[in-house]
């Protein structure tokens, strides 16, 4: 048995040993990118709800600074209206929508441009993708529609053991924001590739994105201040509202299924003793034993 | 075994019960989305919102076909041969009764807005075409006059009229 | 072993329907009156939390075809459109991603069960080859199912994958391109495997049909790995197995919905959120965690043809288990020696999956060659010799004797 235990315990110390050490092996390799910091977040946690007041200022930076190069494809204007979402009234949906010019083809088969409906997408800043490519430098800025969701940061052991307890969920985001405040002046002897920017978080720290937004630039009506750091915030979080539009009412049946499912499994839990307890008895009385404190 | 008391029996059902039912509502809790999956999805319903037609290109004596919700809405021109026609049937006599008045709105009586499926099983009506002179349904022989209404034929009830109004003279908003 | 049949169905058409069809004193004989050890412990239940798997898994399966479009073209944006649109669209694709995730972790605990109590020894060989089988055909429907979202994962683990028939010396170009239907992954690739998607699980279900066949002829195995001997070693298996494995159901059921609403994405890549895009390959590939030891054993060699041969041999050598290992007694409960090595190759199973996601570089090579040799060496050195070295201890006479045993001491 001692033996047993040592040899388990060796194993686990030395893989844990590993798992330590392995990481900072493979640091000194690549160019340190430093994790983006965490930010609190209305819609992180088992009650997390989207903060609308927030989610429409991030709206308000998406149309005025990052639309005129990224497109936002997959959500329609009727989705500002959604339950769960910026809280807009399904008119102000309508009314945004109409501020957009929609190609189109009229009766007589002519290309035309008419008002956005509700039910229409946000129109891309460029024809297609090639000339989205040819007017940014060879590379087309990437729908945003996912974006929240498709960008993330390696967590690490045990981090992301962590993760699974405290729902740890919101990489993306953070990621965003990080990216959003991180551009600054390249260290002493960094090259940076022609056409590139420094970013102190992006991968391989040159970014083909100019730094796009700077304190005052966009103007907000409900008093936030008007501060990069508040920006990059807000419209974050906007954008993960536009890959997880139903986050709010995800964690809210969650909630609900999880109660269900406890006390079912309680009511099991019990059941499973009773029918139980009733095969052992006899044979429990019969070998001496309290038949109380069976468990089989 | 055999000496349960009653009392530990009461209680015993009662768990056996309440786990039961509890798992009943589970289950059934489970087919909810299964079956609400099946309804039309939000892209759908949006697309359904209600449609203008501008009615000024539409000559008299002319039928147009639209779409609003994936249905075919047929819009007629009345002439006043065919206002006549449809307003002097003893409306007792028609399968499905109703007036002329009644199918179109008041102080519009040129036009006639229904929707452009047989009431038998679906299939679309050829317009000008039929006995009535109205439409003519070549799947199963309904015929229909120029008010929509079944005049002959399988089918049970009059073209249904989609919800609709003037927003001016010229121009119906469906939906 | 099915317990015999005393069906007799009070109601005059279910008498006469089973004159025709004994349908009923199937299903009593093999899920009512069945005998089951009466000593089994929860490890047990995760066959029929398995079975429930398989059944969430084409149920919502089913359901997510009737809005899935495979074409290049539209398969990652019908699949955002269940996301956004689709009433519940969010609920059904969730429960089958993470389904996905938690029927794998079910099968491993399951097959470390079958390891650790020695299930698959005299006379239950077939029980356990089918096992086998089964996970091979979770394996391809699992990564099918993955190339379907048409993400930059998908694109790209349906192009690496697809690359290992390529070791094939001679013929393994032509074979490739034959999978593909085209000289790359595309649109042909996509609609053959949503098609054989779809049709997998049904093999699986049926292959499950003859696995739990298989288990009613030559009866469970028990933690004591000896035979029940009389009716005080067993119970019916209802009520006695189905409320417990139903209780373990529901246990497992708040695992799979704790990732389901609250870390939907924990198990996926963020990559698999960006649309395939065959001209820029992601920075770090990688398979499903399910896969990552052997993915890690495949890089772990050198040399293609090998690694791609170790790969397979991996998994196929799980098959040959009931003769590689030639100890007589079962369980581990009564080999000291052998549990010792099977919680190492435990452990090894893991840190190989952990090494699996990380870069082929340095110090991870060398672990993973390491941890590869021990993989192997569990089969092929150590099981065929325990049985000759290894000083087991008593094994009890009978399943009551072991629980009652249990309990004076306890």
């Amino acid at each position: 048995m001692t033996m047993q235990r040592t040899i388990l315990a060796l194993t686990l110390a030395g893989s844990l040993a590993a798992a330590v050490a392995a990481p900072a092996f493979a640091q000194e390799h690549s160019h340190e990118t430093p994790q983006p910091p965490g930010n609190k977040w209305s819609f992180a946690g088992p009650f997390g709800k989207y903060d609308e007041a927030q989610l429409q200022r991030g709206f308000k930076v998406y149309k005025e600074v990052c639309a005129s190069c990224h497109s936002l494809s997959m959500v329609a204007f009727r989705n500002l209206a959604d339950p769960g979402g910026p809280g807009y009234s399904p008119a102000q949906a309508a009314a945004v929508a109409a501020e957009y010019k929609i190609k189109d083809l009229d009766d007589k088969g002519e290309p035309i441009e008419r008002d956005g409906r509700a039910a229409d997408y946000f129109p891309p800043p460029f024809p297609n993708d090639r000339a989205a490519a040819a007017a940014n430098g060879g590379v087309a800025p990437p729908d945003l529609s996912t974006i929240a969701k498709a960008r993330t940061y390696e967590r690490g052991f045990p981090w992301f053991v962590f993760d699974i307890f405290t729902q740890y969920q919101e990489q993306g985001p953070d990621y965003l924001v990080a990216l959003l405040k991180g551009y600054e002046d390249p260290p002493q002897g960094f090259q940076l590739p022609p056409g590139g920017n420094y970013n102190k978080y992006f991968p391989g720290h040159a970014i083909a994105m100019p730094k796009p937004l700077q304190d005052g630039q966009v103007t907000y009506d409900d008093g936030a201040p008007q501060t990069l750091d508040q920006y990059a915030k807000d419209v974050s979080a906007f954008l993960m509202w536009a890959a997880e539009p139903h986050l709010v009412a995800r964690k809210r049946l969650g909630f609900q299924v999880m109660i269900f499912l406890i006390v079912l499994a309680g009511l099991m839990y019990f059941t499973k003793k009773k029918v139980w307890h009733e095969v052992e008895k006899p044979r429990e009385i019969a070998a001496g034993q309290d038949p109380s404190k069976t468990t089989l | 075994m055999t000496t349960v008391s009653s009392a530990e029996h009461t209680r015993r059902d009662f768990l056996y019960i309440a786990t039961g039912a509890v798992g009943a509502v589970g289950a059934a809790a489970a087919l909810v989305p299964l079956i609400a999956q099946m309804n039309p999805d939000a892209s759908t319903v949006a697309a359904g919102a209600p449609i203008e037609v501008d009615l000024a290109p539409i000559a008299e004596g002319q039928i147009v076909k639209v779409f609003w919700r994936s249905k075919p809405i047929f819009i007629s021109h009345r002439s006043k041969k065919e206002i006549e026609e449809a307003q002097k049937v003893n409306v007792g006599t028609l399968p499905d009764p109703e007036p002329d008045s009644a199918r179109v709105k008041q102080g519009h009586d040129p036009w006639l807005v229904v929707i452009g499926i047989c009431t038998h099983l679906g299939c679309i009506p050829l317009a000008h075409q039929g006995e009535y002179n109205g439409f003519f349904c070549p799947c199963h022989g309904s015929a229909y006059d120029t008010s929509g209404r079944i005049r002959k034929g399988p089918a049970p009830k009059n073209l249904p009229l989609p919800p609709y109004q003037f927003v001016s003279d010229t121009k119906i908003r469906i939906g | 072993m099915s317990g015999h049949s005393t069906y007799q169905p009070q109601n005059k058409f279910l008498q006469w329907f089973e004159k025709r069809l004994p349908i009923g004193g199937l299903i009593h004989s093999s899920f009512v009156a069945y005998p089951t050890p009466r000593n089994l412990n929860y490890w047990w239940t995760f066959g029929g939390i398995l079975s429930f798997m398989l059944g969430v898994q084409i149920i919502t399966g089913i359901v997510l075809a009737m809005h899935y479009t495979p074409h290049v073209d539209f398969a990652f944006k019908s699949v955002e459109a269940i996301m956004r649109d689709v009433n519940y669209g969010w609920l059904l694709r969730y429960l089958h991603a993470n389904g996905a995730s938690m029927f794998f972790f079910a099968v491993y605990i399951h097959m470390f069960r079958g390891i650790y109590y020695g299930s698959y020894k005299e006379p239950r060989e077939v029980l356990w080859i089918l096992g086998v089988i089964i996970y091979l055909l979770m394996m391809a429907t699992g990564f099918m199912g993955y190339v379907l979202v048409w993400g930059q994962m998908s694109f790209w683990a349906a192009t690496v994958i697809t690359n290992l028939f390529s070791a094939i010396p001679g013929i393994g170009d032509p074979i490739v391109t034959w999978l593909w239907g085209g000289y790359a992954v595309g649109n042909p690739t996509l609609n053959r495997f949503y098609s054989l998607h779809y049709l997998l699980p049904f093999a699986i279900a049926g292959v499950v049909i003859l696995h739990v066949w298989a288990l009613h002829v030559v009866g469970q195995n028990n933690p004591t790995g000896i035979e029940p001997k009389s009716d005080k070693d067993t119970v019916p298996f209802t009520p006695y197995a189905t409320v417990k494995d139903g209780f373990f159901m529901v246990v497992f059921m708040i695992l799979l919905a704790w990732f389901v609403f609250y870390l939907p994405n924990f198990m996926g890549h963020a990559d698999n959120y960006i649309p395939a895009n065959p001209a820029v390959t992601p920075a770090h590939i990688v398979p499903e965690w399910y896969y990552l030891p052997f993915y890690a054993i495949l890089r772990a060699i050198p040399d293609k043809l090998m690694g791609v041969v170790a790969l397979f041999a991996s998994i196929l050598i799980l098959a040959f288990l009931p003769w590689l290992d030639t100890s007589r007694v079962r369980s581990a409960r009564y080999r000291p020696l052998f549990k010792q090595f099977f919680w190492l190759w435990v452990v090894v199973c893991i840190g190989l999956g952990w090494l699996g996601a990380k870069p082929a570089e340095g110090i991870y090579v060398i672990l993973s060659r390491i941890l590869t040799v021990y993989y192997f060496a569990f089969f092929i050195v150590v099981l065929p010799l325990l049985g000759i070295f290894e000083k087991t201890k008593p094994v009890p006479n009978s399943i009551s004797d072991a629980v009652l045993d249990g309990k004076a001491k306890a």
